[in-house]
């Protein structure tokens, strides 16, 4: 419901519509085991895209994949029509940012540092301006400076800018790292889990702001465990499966899809390798109850439907 | 504020009563007025004769003048009058203790008896008995006695202990009984938060900071200039027991944050108060020693630099200090150089910091590429490569460069407009001698590193330094071009470190590559430069160059204990993480990070940085 209301509201910075992220047949291999297998997915301006799936589905390794910390594969992504570069710090400077599962501030820094580290890609003084301390440098330590105070007034944390970040409560060390993201004045925001132990006001807050930076023009793409979360913020949801994606399309569509359910609940769906395997099992119960029928209520009989439903369990 | 102090002195017996009086103490009401007590005896008894005889160095024989240790029990007693008057509440005192005056009484106090007692022993021991004594060393130990047993009387509130688990072993029975009196021990030197200052106006905070400084370079030429091992070991004590009493009464933090507010005063004071010490020695023994530990301190802020705020750990450190040294002497002429040219000084520094910058980007290209453990293992090899190398560049095993073992000896000195470093010059009634003079040259270095350290700190570089010191995934996922910053830490680190050395090699006269050592007694060398930075305090300024100077200074005095100096080095290192892990000086970033339990204080101050 709250999707269909947000959605209509313009999105002032870039055209709507324009694709931002372009990941194409992205897959991504640890030796033997592939932990992505050719996914696609794309994210257009002023969209708020989520990404879901159990644990261990590959959320974060294709994210890892998105900014960097991983190359992928095969498969190329592109951020607004250009392929991103293989280092971390290249994708941030194209306009991609974004923030962990754990939270990794620099938790010995000060908040305002934290969002001034943030800054880095977008102010250039080197070691020499940092030296000689010409009119040029005071300017941009300002202009940093002012930036980030404004950063840390819209995620709320303005009163603490000089507190060590590692003592915020937990909530304000998550908004810390979104205001950390977006110093670096992104077009593409990656949270990775960004409710994870949050109270449902928290979550309600972090709502909102996610919701007020997609009104600053900027595509959001999420992953969260948090269903009613996400179902309330997303325009498009896509929902990945031991590394493959499932199913994409509006909230009600994934939420009303029967193997998205089926992945979370653990049932067999069509083409489960488990399913064969489930049917030996029964088969052979029907034969031990058939043998069993003839003499009832033995020790033995006991044992052996223990060990059938052994079997079926694993 | 009178008050404040007031209600505290009342109500702490009331907290503290239910447990029976220790043995050896007063009883409460008692212990303030005795310490007082002591401490005025502990100064009066300075002025006694302590022994017959001036075979005891430092001539403890005469009435009504304190001479060698006294001074230093005169000192410790006048600490602990002064705090003892200041818990009193006694107006203009209290500014002296902002945390509480009780837990700086018993340091003083500790002061006193502690170096009373060791000049007695010594003197004891070196004449052959206590009849050496005079009555005026009876005086001294009984009054710093009265002062201990006073300050031991304080009434303080006990920590909770809980009985030890009488299933447990014999063993784990005594250690807790053990942890129990250990944790009510150090509850005596329990401090409350600091009172905040009444505002002063500015004229008289840079007084009171000019006046730290001026007191700062009394102690520290006190130090240098001790003449005999007796006197260094009691200045040790008295200095080790009276800054931790200043420490506890809030004095060091509440000056820190005078020398915060005025940064610029602070510095120019520090090198103008350094500056002043050669003028108060009338011959050239210990400006060597001040010019070494320049030096010596200068390249630990420098390390400072590449550790503390970028957080490599290097372990050859030591090698870029020789490329400087060994750059800069095969240049200015010297006759056994093979090169054979004698280029002016500042071309001559500039070679030796230039080199120094090309062999760490040549050193860091392939090794900052590792992280941790492997990042020390690879610089510790380089650190070896560069000694053996300059060994084997002898002409026999390689081409002939540096002479090997015997190094580039006889490096003329050095003439800068007409003013000759190697003689001694007269200046306004003062003699200044080779030493000195390069101790001027040297401190102008000094004060290029901290400008430099100061200014890289605290700008994008040096949040960016200290982003991949804390984090480097996400200092890497922030834009920061991880493996570039790190090299920038590193060349800078490594162009400072050649400063210094050009000026070393003037210094010495010689270089030798045995001066460039990982492990050695005598400093620098990269283990010493890396104990001066975690001794000092990472991440500071002041912090390597005191940490600098008592790790040379300590060898250099304690000669007779060379044998053991490493031991005792490694052992105090121990102790110092174990009890200091923030190191003397401390950032405040550390001190939150270490002591997160004892004290929260939110928020960030520029103090201590």
């Amino acid at each position: 419901m709250t999707t269909d209301t947000t959605t209509a509201e313009p999105t002032p910075v870039s055209t709507p519509g324009e694709t931002v992220l372009d990941a194409r047949g992205v897959t991504m291999r640890f030796g033997g085991l592939t932990a992505v297998r050719s996914v696609d997915l794309t994210v257009n301006s002023g969209e708020i895209v989520g990404l879901i799936g159990p644990n261990g589905a590959g959320k974060t390794t294709f994210f890892n994949c998105l900014t960097g910390l991983y190359i992928p594969t095969e498969g190329e992504v592109r951020y607004k029509g250009t392929v991103l570069p293989a280092k971390s710090f290249k994708i941030t400077a194209t306009g991609i940012a974004r923030t962990f599962q754990n939270i990794r501030l620099f938790s010995n820094m000060t908040v305002l540092e934290n969002v001034l580290v943030g800054r880095h890609t977008r102010t250039k003084e080197g070691l020499w301006s940092a030296l000689l301390r010409g009119p040029g440098f005071h300017r941009a330590e300002a202009e940093s400076k002012a930036r980030a105070m404004e950063l840390l007034e819209f995620v709320g944390l303005e009163n603490k800018a000089e507190h060590l970040s590692r003592n915020l409560p937990y909530g304000e060390q998550r908004k810390l790292e979104i205001a950390r993201a977006l110093a670096s004045e992104p077009g593409l925001l990656l949270l990775d889990e960004p409710t994870a132990g949050m109270n449902p006001q928290e979550t309600r807050a972090a709502e909102e702001l996610i919701f007020a930076i997609r009104d600053k023009g900027i595509a959001v793409l999420v992953i969260e465990h948090d269903m009613r979360f996400i179902f309330n913020l997303c325009d498009r949801v896509a929902c990945l499966v031991q590394g493959e994606k499932l199913v994409e399309g509006t909230a009600a569509e994934v939420q009303g899809d029967e193997r998205v359910v089926a992945a979370y609940l653990g049932e067999p769906f069509e083409g489960d390798p488990g399913a064969a395997e489930v049917a030996e099992v029964e088969a052979a119960e029907a034969a031990a109850s058939d043998t069993t029928a003839a003499t009832p209520a033995t020790p033995a009989a006991a044992t052996d439907g223990d060990s059938t439903s052994k079997e079926t369990d694993r | 504020m009178t008050t404040t102090q007031n209600t505290t002195t009342a109500t702490t017996p009331a907290q503290a009563t239910p447990s029976p009086r220790r043995p050896l103490t007063l009883p409460t009401t008692a212990a303030r007025p005795t310490a007082v007590a002591g401490g005025a005896l502990t100064v009066v008894s300075a002025f006694l004769a302590w022994t017959w005889t001036a075979a005891f160095p430092g001539d403890l024989t005469v009435y009504g003048y304190p001479g060698g240790l006294q001074w230093l029990v005169l000192v410790s007693g006048a600490l602990l009058t002064l705090f003892s008057l200041s818990s009193y509440g006694i107006k203009g005192l209290t500014w002296l203790t902002p945390q509480g005056a009780d837990a700086a009484m018993r340091l003083a106090a500790y002061a006193g008896l502690a170096t009373a007692w060791f000049t007695m022993i010594a003197i004891s021991v070196q004449l052959g008995g206590f009849a050496n004594l005079e009555p005026g060393a009876y005086v001294a130990l009984v009054a710093t006695l009265i002062g201990w047993l006073g300050t031991r009387s304080l009434p303080y509130e006990r920590p909770e202990t809980t009985p030890a688990d009488p299933e447990d072993s014999a063993f784990g029975r005594f250690k807790h009984t053990l942890g129990n009196h250990w944790s009510v021990y150090k509850g005596a030197f329990a401090t409350s938060p600091a009172r905040p200052a009444k505002k002063l106006p500015s004229y008289a905070e840079i007084l009171i900071v000019v006046v730290v400084l001026a007191l700062g370079l009394v102690v520290f030429t006190y130090g240098i200039t001790t003449e005999y091992d007796e006197l260094f070991i009691g200045f040790l004590i008295t200095a080790g027991f009276g800054f931790g009493a200043i420490g506890k009464a809030g004095l060091i933090q509440r000056v820190s944050t005078l020398t915060a507010r005025h940064r610029n005063v602070t510095l120019a004071g520090a090198f103008a108060a350094a500056a002043a010490f050669p003028f108060t020695q009338s011959d050239d023994q210990y400006a060597t020693i001040g010019v070494n530990i320049l030096i010596f301190a200068t390249v630990a802020l420098g390390l400072n630099i590449v550790v503390g705020l970028a957080g490599l750990l290097d372990l050859g450190y030591v090698a870029f200090l020789g490329v400087g040294a060994y750059a800069a002497a095969l240049v200015s002429g010297s006759p056994t150089s093979p090169f054979g040219i004698h280029l002016p000084f500042w071309q001559a520094i500039l070679v030796g910091a230039v080199a120094s910058m090309i062999f760490g980007v040549l050193i860091g290209a392939p090794t900052l590429r590792l992280r941790g453990d492997y990042l020390a293992i690879v610089t510790l090899g380089f650190g070896e490569i560069f000694r053996i190398g300059v060994l084997n560049l002898d002409g026999t095993s390689g081409p002939d460069v540096t002479n090997g073992s015997n190094g580039i000896s006889s490096i003329p000195n050095l003439n800068l407009f007409g003013f000759d470093f190697g003689a001694t010059h007269s200046i306004a009634g003062f003699t200044i001698g080779r030493f000195a003079n390069y101790f001027f040259l040297m401190l102008l270095v000094t004060l290029i590193v901290v400008v430099v350290f100061r200014r890289s700190a605290e700008s994008r570089i040096g949040r960016a330094w200290v982003a991949i010191r804390e984090d480097e995934t996400a200092a890497e996922a922030m834009g920061i071009n991880g493996f570039r910053t790190k090299l920038i830490a590193f060349a800078l680190g490594a162009t400072l470190a050649g400063l210094a050395g050009a000026v070393q090699a003037h210094v010495t006269y010689t270089v030798t590559p045995e001066q460039y050592q990982f492990a050695h007694a005598v400093p620098p060398n990269s283990a010493f430069l890396l104990a001066a930075v975690v001794l000092g305090g990472m991440g500071t300024i002041s912090g390597p160059l005191v940490g600098g100077a008592l790790l040379f200074l300590i060898p250099a005095k304690l000669q007779f204990m060379s044998d053991y100096q490493l031991f005792a080095f490694g052992l105090a290192l121990v102790l110092l993480m174990r009890f200091r892990p923030e190191g003397l000086i401390a950032n405040r970033r550390q001190q939150l990070e270490f002591h997160e339990k004892e004290e929260a204080p939110a928020t960030l101050t520029k103090a201590g940085a």
